[in-house]
């Protein structure tokens, strides 16, 4: 038996393609003394990657996905292993050619070409499909399929080349030790190895390695079946592995691909079929592979015969056999997105997992980036191991939520959407208030939130035209007049918000100043009781975050920021305190947050509170305790919708009765509850603050984004090299709000974009930036106080020009927009008097 | 011609096996299932024969509810029906009863106007191995039996059950046996390739009409005790060297042991 | 007393097989006897002094002096040579009823796990009314135990009955000589019922098509074996160049036939043939249950493997871990290299 080294830098779990992929680019990045084991034999251990369908379609509605998929095809290409077929996503129904017409913009904003084309047109490229059965498609001609298996061999001997890598097949991890929190050794078949990283890249095997150090990877396997058959003659006369397009029967989520003579059919319609890694048979019990599981017919037959629909010609012919059926495992996440990067619960346990074929090679330079460099070149924020709050990680949750998700594989998902599983995990102090007065709730991060209240309902009257309503399904989906009606309310009398999802945490101890000081972009350095709203940036001087801090002490800080993102911006900061002198202690469960704002706000507040909320004496961008009755309330004067009034902190167990002394109190003011579609959208696009994962990513500056402030302090921060070279340079993209000039569409209904959706020139030309990037519209939302719908998208900087026409297409349409705001300047308000007042 | 083969379900084995907590049987939790390659054979010739003279193909099995399974994978390759003696512990039942309870299942047909004319099974199945219940199914309906048997011919078509000849592998060569109908034969693999399904035999299997019947109460029982599994023999193997640069030393092995042809 | 039947070849000598369910019976008298009711040994015969004991062979056909003289050397007391028109071509059921018809009436009865072993005993069970166990390895004081799945596991069972009706697995016992004996031959020319005369041989075919013969598989004294690691049908060169050079015989696995890269008659395992070579070298196999059953009675296993872990290097003596194609290449040429 081969001997392992006893000592590594990095100890590579699973050589599927995303482990082979890392090995070779921390090789590139200067690593040395890496090793990379997998229990199974190579180059094919028994995982996932063996038994891919191996094709890359590369438009996704994600751009991050999209990214990752866009650098992958190009590493592909570089090895040698990218055959490029074309693919078709066929429509069956007039509702899924709508999905495709939205697909066209999610090509044209990430600047991928594909077309819509007629049935006839698909028949031209692949003859043996029957046209009746479809209305009509979306080419790419740049779909392809790789070699996954090739592909990894080469990337492995590539750092094997450079002797940066030892390589132990047939090694199975058995235990990792865990000491003061970090990585110490990991310990193997064939021996310990000492070490203070561990890379875990084995798919539906990751849990369980995970959980050797205590850490949780929340994935799940789940089966996605497969079947080939053959000879097919049609196919048989072409030579080569691949000379038909794939086609995506999109309808009943089914994909038809060529190998050889042979036609692999997939599918993601039949029931989620989950599994447990610890389950999953061992290489020798297998009759396959561990992860080609038997085949289960029953959950097939549906499948096959839609296909049978498609492709009468082909799969008729009774010498056609089936000769391989197999249930493949695959990795299904609960928010379906990649688990990368290093796990918040063990130091130096990195993840990178839950991560297909067709983003592989970009995920492992992706994360091989991050571990070098801190951050990497792409924006895989999303995909943060350290999103999960603590009940995503749970079993049942895993469970739950990807059992929801495997339909939607194929699926035509609204981009409003919300789960119907595992919801009510978190819910407010003022719950039971909320369901009394019709909320509709939206979750985010477990928390049910208001999104707007048919308590309202007659709101709708007051505000008539004004409320903007939609009668398009599709834009109003997940939306509501009420939303605006409530928007209206709030600007003209006070809406009452719960922000009980705010994810807070403190910093404190003798050298919390420092620490909060090189962390964020904005001077920390401030009297106690002020508020800052400052970016977070990383070493490239892109986005990591925005928040608001609070001084509350000398030596304590308040660090505020949002549900979905909070846990990530957690880690972050804790990864860089000091060694000693500074802790900190997340409070979420601790503190529940009511927003309070709108002209009449100080008049409701001062009703309750003895303290002095006039404009001198509690001035924005401050914040004290105040008394309301025998509450002790942390008032904070910041606004997010760009009114007067403010955020009020109070424990969980007091918040119901604060929410009850506000509402009563503001009765006679004409108060109303507003819910996060106010807060969310409407609020703060009228007013044009940027929201993090929509505006804000690490690939965009501050300068780019307009936040750049006057001066840049003189203590060191993370980012601000970076950044002061790019205050040097030109922005290559600059952040704008447009306005949409006319809705009509062709049929003369009204449209309302609801994100995504590509800028063009007047004359459809596509903009493309700086970077590369094509724009594209990062937050859509009314605006009613203007009556207007506001779209923010980057654009070149030659065309950042105000009053500079350009079109918006949605839907396969285009809209005229005017450039209506080039910077950081509120298109409501711009002089910002609502909130100074 | 009207055929009737019997199947089995059985785990889907290929490597290291387990026990069940009983110890009477293998785990076969994450395994799937299918049936023995004989039965395969036997369901082809059965197809082929039925196709030469114009006959139908029944397939029967003794199994658990899942076990239907089996029997609409034999109709997606061909066969037209199936029956499903439906009991939960098929380990309960011995060869003598598995082959008394299919006795009676075809007696009951006969006597509902279905009489099959040829009765295949595989030579043995791929799990229990006993290698009984084609013979003593012969015996209980009294009719000639012949066991591994690779190829078929009809002698006579229609009209009376006829006659067949039947190819099976002897000690001397190819054994030829010619058999008044009705008769039992069990199959051996060898003597055709059985063909995988194509998409519409799929769909027709889906849609196959099963017949049910209850398992009575097995009488003789299963003989068997427990299962046991050989021990590991941890085996030290030599390993030689990785890739070509081994070859020496695998010559030198071959040498020693002397089978290199001077 | 244990009746064994015992099978020979053409040149009239004892099978292997039927040598080793003859040694099985004499060493394992008293524990095959003791399954009887009672555990009472058949009193009204010579078996209380094992393994000198009492086991009687049956001989159908020709009975050649060659036979007899193995047949005392493996310790049997009585031969039956059973000669008649009737039994001149083979028919199971004529053949068993001749073999019941001198049965004992408690005690046992064993033939090797032949096709023909298992059909005879099979009707014999039937015809006694008793049970019967296929491919016995070994008997104690708790039963049997015989080969299931192949001989990935073991069944233990006890029969029950007055006679213990048995094939034995091949390789489960070694052949053993004792002490000669000095056979008394009882020749017997039974008649056989016209109903049992069905299920004749009408004729032998005498294999001239090679794709049908297994007989250079099952006596070549170097088998090499193939598996799906070859890669295609037209994958085979440098192994068939290998059995050449070991003047051998290919095999292959089930995956191969299935594929129909080779014929079934090359297939060894479970439901291919059982070989018995002094060396098998297997390339590309990863040993499924099925394939190992086959290749039990290979003296010297050698695999060719990419898999360290696979279960077929697990178990053999030697193993190079590479790509067969590469290694079997440089096999070929060593070997033509060492010839000169």
């Amino acid at each position: 038996m081969a001997s392992i080294p006893t000592q590594a830098s990095v100890v590579v779990v699973g050589a599927g393609i995303v482990g082979n992929s890392l090995v070779h680019h921390l090789a590139e990045l200067g690593w040395r003394d890496i090793v990379h084991v997998d229990k199974g034999p190579l180059p094919n251990p028994g995982g996932s990657t063996g038994h891919a369908s191996n094709f890359i379609f590369p438009v996704d509605h994600s751009r991050e996905i999209t990214d990752l998929t866009l650098d992958s095809v190009r590493q592909y290409k570089e090895l040698g292993v990218f055959t490029q077929s074309g693919g078709f996503e066929v429509a069956r129904t007039q509702e899924r050619m709508q999905e495709l017409r939205r697909r066209m913009a999610s090509a044209k904003a990430w600047g991928i070409e594909s077309h819509l084309v007629t049935p006839e047109e698909v028949v031209e490229k692949v003859p043996f499909l029957d046209p009746s059965v479809i209305v009509g498609a979306f080419w790419t001609p740049t779909v392809g399929v790789v070699d996954s298996v090739g592909a990894g061999t080469i990337m492995r001997e590539s750092a094997q080349n450079k002797g940066a890598l030892t390589v132990s097949p047939n090694t199975e991890v058995t235990g990792i030790d865990v000491e003061n929190g970090a990585i110490a050794r990991v310990h193997t078949t064939k021996g310990p190895i000492e070490t203070d990283t561990i890379l875990i890249a084995c798919g539906v095997w990751s849990p369980r390695i995970a959980a050797m150090a205590g850490a949780a990877i929340p994935l799940t396997p789940a089966v996605h079946q497969m079947i080939s058959v053959g000879p097919v003659p049609q196919l048989a006369e072409q030579t080569g592995e691949i000379s038909f397009p794939i086609v995506r029967d999109m309808d009943t989520f089914c994909y038809e691909r060529q190998h050889g003579s042979d036609m692999e059919i997939g599918s993601y319609a039949h029931r989620a079929i989950l599994h447990e890694p610890d389950e999953i048979p061992s290489i020798e019990a297998a009759k396959l592979s561990p992860t080609e599981m038997p085949f289960t017919d029953d959950d097939f037959d549906p499948q096959l015969e839609q296909a049978l629909e498609l492709m009468p010609d082909v799969l008729s012919n009774p010498d056609v056999e089936i000769r391989y059926a197999i249930n493949g495992l695959l990795s299904l996440t609960p928010d379906g997105a990649p688990i990368l990067g290093e796990s918040p619960e063990v130091q130096g346990l990195w993840s990178a997992a839950a991560v297909w074929v067709k983003e592989g090679p970009g995920v492992g330079r992706a994360v091989a980036e991050w571990m070098t460099n801190g951050c990497p070149e792409v924006d895989v924020q999303g995909a943060d191991i350290a999103r999960f709050h603590p009940h995503q990680r749970t079993r049942e949750h895993v469970r739950a939520r990807t059992s929801e998700a495997f339909i939607k594989t194929y699926g035509i998902v609204h981009p409003g959407e919300q789960w119907n599983s595992d919801r009510n995990v978190r819910l407010s102090p003022m719950h039971a208030r909320e369901k009394e007065l019709g909320a509709v709730f939206f979750e985010v991060a477990g928390w049910e939130r208001p999104q707007w209240y048919e308590s309202n309902a007659p709101l709708l009257e007051e505000f008539g035209e004004r409320v903007m309503d939609r009668t398009a399904e599709w834009d109003s989906r997940w939306w509501s007049p009420i939303i605006n009606a409530e928007h209206l309310a709030l600007r003209e009398r006070a809406g009452l918000v719960d922000l009980s999802s705010f994810v807070i945490f403190d910093v404190f101890g003798p050298a919390a100043l420092d620490a909060v000081q090189s962390i964020v972009l904005a001077q920390m350095d401030v009297s106690i009781g002020r508020v800052v709203y400052t970016p977070v940036l990383d070493e490239t001087g892109g986005f990591r975050s925005d928040l608001t801090i609070m001084r509350l002490a000398h030596d304590r800080f308040r660090v505020v920021t949002g549900a979905a993102h909070g846990m990530v911006d957690v880690k972050w900061f804790a990864d860089r305190l000091p060694e000693t002198g500074t802790q900190i202690t997340e409070l979420t469960s601790s503190w529940t947050t009511i927003g309070l704002w709108g002209p009449r706000a100080r008049d409701i507040l001062s009703q309750v509170t003895n303290a002095d909320v006039s404009h001198e004496g509690f001035k924005f961008g401050t914040a004290r305790t105040i008394e309301v009755g025998s509450l002790q309330v942390l008032a904070s004067r910041i606004s997010y919708v760009g009114d007067l009034g403010w955020e009020l902190y109070i424990p969980m167990e007091s918040g119901l009765r604060l929410w009850d002394v506000l509402t009563e109190a503001g009765t006679e003011h004409g108060l109303v509850p507003v819910g996060l579609g106010v807060y969310g959208t409407t609020g703060r696009i009228e007013k044009g603050y940027r929201a993090f994962g929509a505006e804000l990513d690490s690939e965009r500056s501050v300068i780019e984004v307009g936040m750049a402030r006057p001066k840049v302090k003189s203590q060191n921060f993370v980012g601000r090299d970076a950044h002061l070279r790019h205050r040097e340079a030109d922005p290559k993209a600059i952040l704008c709000s447009l306005t949409v000039d006319d809705h009509r569409s062709a049929n003369g209904e009204k449209r309302y974009m609801l994100g995504g959706e590509p800028i063009r020139s007047q004359d459809g030309q596509p903009l493309i930036d700086g970077h590369g990037h094509h724009a594209f519209v990062t937050s859509a939302g009314s605006a009613p106080s203007l009556g207007k719908h506001v779209l923010m998208a980057f654009l070149p900087p030659a065309e950042a020009v105000l009053g500079n026409q350009l079109t918006v297409v949605y839907m396969e349409e285009a809209y005229p927009v005017t450039v209506a705001s080039i910077d950081a300047t509120p298109l409501f308000d711009p002089s910002n008097e609502s909130i100074r007042r | 011609m009207d055929i009737l083969v019997c199947i089995k379900r059985i785990p889907d084995i290929s490597g290291q096996i387990t026990l069940d907590a009983s110890g009477t049987d293998i785990d076969d939790s994450g395994l799937g299932h299918t049936t023995s390659a004989h039965e395969e054979c036997a369901v082809e010739l059965a197809i082929q024969t039925a196709a030469a003279t114009g006959g139908k193909v029944t397939v029967l099995t003794l199994g658990p509810a899942e076990a239907v399974e089996q029997l609409r994978a034999a109709v997606g390759v061909g066969a037209n029906d199936g029956i499903l003696i439906e009991t939960e512990d098929p380990g309960a039942f011995g060869p003598e009863d598995i082959a008394q309870v299919i006795g009676d299942v075809i007696r009951d047909r006969a006597e509902g106007g279905q009489s099959f004319d040829l009765v295949l099974l595989g030579n043995d199945a791929a799990d229990t191995g006993d290698f009984q219940v084609p013979i003593r199914l012969a015996y209980d309906l009294e009719y000639p039996v012949l066991t591994g048997i690779q190829t078929l011919s009809a002698t006579s078509g229609s009209g009376g059950p006829g006659a067949i000849e039947a190819h099976g592998i002897g000690p001397a060569g190819t054994e030829i046996f010619s058999l008044e109908l009705p008769a039992v034969i069990a199959v051996q693999e060898g003597g055709v390739d059985p063909r995988y399904p194509s998409i519409t035999g799929r769909m027709k299997a889906k849609k196959a009409r099963i017949a049910e019947y209850a398992a009575p109460e097995p009488g003789a029982g299963n003989p068997r005790i427990g299962l046991e599994l050989p021990p590991d023999t941890a085996n030290e193997v030599t390993i030689l060297g990785e890739g070509p640069e081994a070859a020496g030393a695998l010559v030198d092995v071959l040498e020693e042991i002397g089978v290199i042809r001077s | 007393m244990t009746l064994v039947f015992v099978e020979t070849d053409e040149s009239g000598q004892v099978a292997l097989t039927s040598a080793e369910a003859l040694t099985f019976a004499r060493t394992n008298a008293s524990a095959l006897l003791q399954q009887l009711p009672d555990g009472a040994p058949d009193t009204s015969r010579e078996v209380a002094a094992p393994p000198s004991g009492s086991t009687e062979a049956v001989v159908v056909g020709p009975l050649s002096e060659e036979a007899v003289g193995e047949l005392s050397r493996l310790g049997v007391s009585r031969i039956h040579h059973l000669e008649s028109a009737d039994l001149e071509a083979y028919s199971a059921t004529a053949w068993a009823q001749a073999l019941v018809d001198i049965a004992p009436e408690t005690g046992a009865v064993l033939a090797s796990g032949t096709p023909r072993g298992m059909e005879l005993m099979t009707h014999v069970a039937v015809r006694t009314g008793e049970r019967m166990a296929a491919n016995v390895v070994a008997a104690d004081e708790e039963g049997l135990l015989r080969q299931v799945l192949g001989g990935a596991a073991f069944e233990r069972l006890q029969l029950g009955g007055d006679l213990q009706v048995l094939t034995l697995a091949g390789h489960a016992c070694n052949p053993e000589e004792t002490t000669p004996t000095t056979p008394e031959i009882l020749t017997h020319s039974p008649e056989s019922a016209a109903e049992d005369l069905r299920t004749r041989v009408v004729r032998t075919e005498v294999e001239t098509d090679a794709d049908n013969d297994t007989s250079g598989l099952t006596q070549a004294r170097a088998v090499v074996g193939a598996g799906r690691g070859v890669g295609s049908e037209n994958g085979f060169g440098e192994v068939l160049e290998l059995v050449d050079h070991l003047g051998g015989a290919l095999g292959v696995s089930r995956v191969v036939t299935g594929l129909g890269w080779r014929p079934h008659s090359e297939q060894v395992g479970q439901t291919g043939s059982r070989i018995t070579p002094d060396v098998y070298i297997a390339c590309g196999i990863s040993g499924a249950i099925q394939h190992m059953a086959g290749i039990e009675g290979a003296k010297t296993l050698i695999a060719i493997n990419t898999d360290e872990e696979s279960t077929m290097v697990q178990r053999a003596d030697y193993a190079i871990i590479g790509d067969l194609h590469e290694v079997i290449g440089a096999v070929n040429e060593e070997i033509r290299n060492r010839r000169g």
